[in-house]
């Protein structure tokens, strides 16, 4: 009885939770629907979180402290979202030119980018913390309110009517970018299902010397998804930085757990991007459930946390297990293509 | 009218069987292309003479006796796992499970360490913390072989998925077996009675030195190597890992192979584990393998599964990695840096291999280096 009357809360912050592998997970099935596999997801959202944090500090408790004016809410949000998308990408481009034109292999090349994104990240994050005071944290507060921000009288009003269920704060809530991956998901499912430029991309991923065959320039499709996917994948690690901590850092490599969620997430939605949807809430509410059953244990929450892998474990293996044709993997995932070697 | 085809400005051509020692030249040229990058960042970071900088990374590493040994015991680890990985990696079957494997092997032998210590010979307790540490990284390793072989399900993606489940296992063991309560950690075990230790080898005392973790893993690369060149089983690995089919018409059971070497592989990241356990912090947490498993994954696939070279990058990265912690505790930086360093390092050596399989040609340049082949 107690746990289904905190299903709403549940809910709420698993809502808040999904939605930053939500990102992860979509700019990885666009990476991957290209066949590039890339294992390079934690240490790009680790780039786009620093990246906006850094900017958004920069102005905030830089620029406009010393010229002592309080800082514009828009620019605080464009800045950030623009210096999260371009850290993002380049770190998409670095893994891109890697694999793509020096032909790397795309595992290695990926952890690589993980190994070094989560250096950035925990670096300029772990000197902001120092430059906000030494003991204190960096915090962002003006950005992440911005973020975070909703429409409160709508949401207190549909509270009301709706009494215990609280369909107001389980619909409105959140902030804007929760509401942009729900958009971003369905224009990718768009993008991939009904486009030329759609197809074209699957193809390149599931057969890249038939699409080169047919007129298809594989080299940019792939330099593309892969860029735009990173740009993608690092508004996870902003939507994090500014909506799930508030507009600070933390070095405890919670980042660097979701990343690797994400690429999970990936697999449990079998590269579709509307399932990604309501996978990344169901891996929200996974994650959350061990706070809703009563009388856990310390170490039986720990095995509670497992859920969310051990379900991606499964329905990988009753993806294998089927053989549906429209749940498998883009068919040359992982493998590099050179157009002299046939 | 260009009716007539334009030549490409680079054209890219594979190359066929480069000198050893100018392979070696460029990759030697990466790795001083790296640190002249490493050396631009960190000077724009803290403002501080490169030179300056790399010689306390040296220091870092040989500065006194006990930092050598840190550096080799490190070095020591890092290969072991990169060892295991090996036979996996020529079979072309992607393990990126070795973080979990690791960290079951050290569950083990930290539960022998812990519940048995004192209530069994101390040879016969090495003989259960060993074997169990092989046989649980054998069973985490031999889980993606089965369903891989049975149902073709993606390895990369399984193994991945096992880490995490052996982190959360960990965390679910610590929280059982932490001491003193309520402090979330284990601690160092039997710290005491210092039972179930792999000591010094050459020094009385604690932690002196790690000449038993050298020599082990030594070894281990000697065995490995001998394994995937002399053996029928590295044989069959070899052909399983150039082509599947290729195997299947030889006559050889690919499915059995892939179980079997994955036990192996995983075996040996266990063993990893209880080194790691028993020899080097006597303790077990999350971050017991600690992002290990991951880097071993680049060392053992740049040094293109020979065990000996695996050494060698082993020891480059944990050099850069002691080397730049040691730069943050000497310029006040956060130790991160070395993840970057590290970042930048690998990047360079893996983009080197193009320049080594591969050939470019320039526009106009074309006739000239015909003729120089021929002349070759």
């Amino acid at each position: 009885m107690s746990f289904l009357m905190s299903l709403p809360t549940l809910l709420h912050s698993a809502v808040i939770f999904g939605t930053v592998i939500l990102f992860g997970a979509m700019g990885e099935i666009l990476t991957e629907k290209g066949g590039n596999l890339n294992l390079g997801v934690p240490g790009i959202m680790y780039l786009g979180g620093i990246a906006g944090l850094c900017a958004t500090f920069a102005y905030e408790n830089v620029y406009c402290v010393r010229a002592g004016v309080s800082p514009n809410i828009a620019v605080c949000v464009i800045l950030c979202l623009l210096a999260t998308f371009l850290a993002a990408a380049l770190g998409g481009l670095i893994y891109a030119f890697l694999t793509i034109t020096l032909r790397t292999n795309q595992n290695v090349t990926g952890l690589t980018l993980t190994i070094f994104g989560s250096g950035i990240g925990n670096f300029f994050g772990g000197s902001l913390n120092k430059l906000a005071g030494g003991v204190g944290q960096v915090s962002v507060a003006a950005t992440s309110e911005a973020f975070r921000a909703y429409p409160q009288g709508l949401v207190n009003a549909l509270d009301r009517v709706t009494g215990s269920l609280g369909l107001g704060t389980l619909l409105f809530s959140y902030g804007f970018l929760t509401y942009v991956a729900l958009a971003l998901a369905i224009v990718l499912w768009y993008f991939l299902g009904k486009t030329r430029s759609g197809l074209s991309l699957r193809a390149v991923g599931e057969n890249p010397a038939t699409a080169d065959a047919a007129g298809i320039n594989v080299t940019k499709y792939k330099y593309l998804a892969t860029c735009l996917g990173a740009g993608i994948t690092g508004m996870g690690g902003t939507y994090y930085v500014m909506n799930y901590i508030r507009g600070t850092w933390e070095n405890q490599g919670t980042i660097e757990a979701l990343g690797w969620l994400a690429v999970a997430l990936v697999i449990f939605a079998t590269w579709k991007p509307l399932r990604s949807i309501w996978g990344s809430y169901l891996f929200g509410m996974l994650y959350w459930a061990y706070f809703y059953i009563p009388n856990l244990t310390r170490s039986s929450k720990e095995l509670f946390k497992m859920l969310p892998y051990v379900v991606t474990l499964i329905v990988l293996l009753v993806v294998s297990l089927r053989r549906k044709k429209e749940d498998q993997p883009p068919a040359s995932l992982g493998l590099p293509y050179f157009r002299e070697e046939r | 009218m260009h009716s007539e085809h334009r030549e490409p400005l680079i054209r890219i051509s594979k190359r066929q069987g480069m000198p050893f020692w100018r392979a070696l030249g460029i990759r030697l040229i990466a790795v001083a292309l790296a640190l002249v990058v490493a050396a631009v960042v960190i000077f724009a970071i803290v403002h501080m003479n490169p030179i300056r900088v790399y010689l306390s990374m040296i220091s870092g590493n040989f500065g006194t006796k006990k930092r050598i040994w840190y550096m080799l015991r490190d070095t020591a680890v890092l290969a072991c796992i990169a060892i295991g990985l090996a036979p996996a990696f020529k079979m072309r079957f992607w393990n990126i499970g070795a973080e979990g494997q690791m960290l079951v092997g050290g569950i083990a032998t930290a539960f022998f360490m812990i519940n048995f210590a004192g209530k069994m010979p101390t040879p016969l307790l090495f003989v259960c913390m060993l074997l169990s540490a092989l046989a649980f990284g054998a069973i985490w390793g031999w889980i993606p072989g089965f369903f891989k072989a049975k149902l073709n399900a993606n390895e990369t993606l399984f193994t991945l998925m096992l880490n995490y489940i052996a982190i959360q296992l960990t965390a679910y063991c610590v929280s059982k077996w932490e001491n003193p309560f309520g402090s979330n950690t284990v601690g160092t075990i039997n710290s005491q009675t210092k039972i179930g230790w792999i000591g010094n080898m050459f020094s009385k005392g604690n932690n002196g030195d790690f000449g038993w973790t050298v020599v082990i893993v030594l070894a281990l690369a000697v065995l490995m190597y001998c394994y995937l060149s002399y053996t029928k089983h590295g044989y069959e690995i070899a052909v399983v890992g150039d082509s599947r089919n290729t195997a299947r018409y030889a006559g050889i059971r690919v499915n059995r192979i892939y179980m079997r070497t994955m036990a192996l592989s995983g075996a040996i990241c266990g063993f990893a584990g209880f080194l790691a356990v028993s020899a080097v912090s006597r303790t077990i947490s999350t971050s017991t393998a600690g992002g290990r498993g991951f880097t071993a994954i680049i060392v053992a696939w740049l040094a293109k599964m020979n065990p000996f070279i695996m050494i060698l990058i082993s020891a480059l990265l944990t050099f850069l990695d002691k080397g730049a912690v040691q730069i943050a505790t000497d310029y006040g930086l956060n130790e991160y840096a070395s993840q970057i360093v590290t970042g930048i390092m690998l990047f360079f050596i893996l983009g080197s291999e193009f320049f080594i399989n591969y050939q470019l040609r320039f526009r106009g340049k074309h006739e000239k280096a015909e003729k120089g082949g021929a002349a070759a």
